[in-house]
């Protein structure tokens, strides 16, 4: 398949409660695949799935969020947290996993995956996308 | 225009499934061409032909089955979801030890793969639910 596009996945939820971070991610390791040019953005609860050192023993759950830190081996790079959606919750990008990518154009360089955007910014990511899938 | 359309919600508990048949049957009657349906989530459960709603009442499931028909639509059913959920058809029920089958006619099960392919293939994919 020789189309490219602009996907942005738009991670909205809290990783548990719901089914749909999960099942998301699911769509983003399969999307891999596809080749396209992805960009994932986490605002709202969305933030709270790439909080760091993640522990749900006591909800009987899987603990996917390792999961997220494999996503540079499948060629996602940009990853975006909208800056109000942390600060509304106390949060800020030190209480996120590290999340990194190996540039092979330079030698396999680890670089960071996750930045911080505004609101604003982040809308502007929004219209510049061809395809948002939703979650 | 074509479009992909994609489900996240079961029906009756949410609109999303009604609102997405209304959108569905309206392009397709402006002459809009719909490239496939992607059930996804809690959707899948759009795909049981087990429902039974009370007679009064909209039949959510029939109605997808139908509008398939008339339009030979692609409607899909994520198999992941489904597996969870138990939507199953003849080949899940052989693959997992199944002993019933539960998907309605017109509703085929696949992969995440066809709701990918699916966004690059369509002019825009629209998506309903929460």
């Amino acid at each position: 398949m020789s189309t490219t596009k602009k996907f942005m996945y738009v991670n909205r939820k809290a990783p548990y409660g719901t089914i749909y971070a999960w099942e998301a991610l699911e769509v983003v390791l399969i999307g891999a695949a596809f080749e396209q040019d992805v960009t994932l953005a986490f605002v709202d609860d969305g933030i709270y799935q790439l909080i760091g050192g993640q522990d749900t023993s006591g909800l009987e759950m899987k603990n996917f969020s390792p999961t997220y830190s494999a996503l540079g081996d499948y060629d996602v790079k940009k990853i975006y947290v909208e800056k109000e959606s942390l600060e509304e919750r106390g949060l800020s990008i030190d209480d996120l996993q590290h999340l990194t990518w190996e540039d092979e154009d330079e030698d396999y360089a680890e670089k960071d995956s996750i930045q911080v955007v505004t609101r604003a910014e982040m809308a502007d990511l929004f219209a510049d996308s061809d395809v948002m899938f939703n979650f | 225009m074509k479009f992909t359309i994609q489900v996240n919600e079961g029906p009756y508990q949410h609109q999303a499934s009604d609102s997405a048949y209304q959108f569905t049957k309206s392009a397709l009657e402006k002459g809009h061409e719909i490239f496939r349906v992607f059930f996804y989530h809690d959707g899948v459960n759009n795909g049981t032909r087990l429902t039974t709603p009370p007679q009064d009442d909209r039949n959510v499931v029939r109605r997808w089955s139908e509008l398939g028909e008339q339009y030979k639509l692609d409607l899909v059913i994520c198999v992941a979801a489904a597996q969870r959920r138990g939507i199953v058809d003849d080949g899940e029920a052989k693959r997992n030890g199944k002993d019933a089958t539960n998907i309605a006619p017109g509703f085929r099960i696949s992969g995440l793969g066809q709701l990918v392919e699916g966004a690059i293939q369509a002019e825009r994919l629209v998506v309903f639910g929460d």
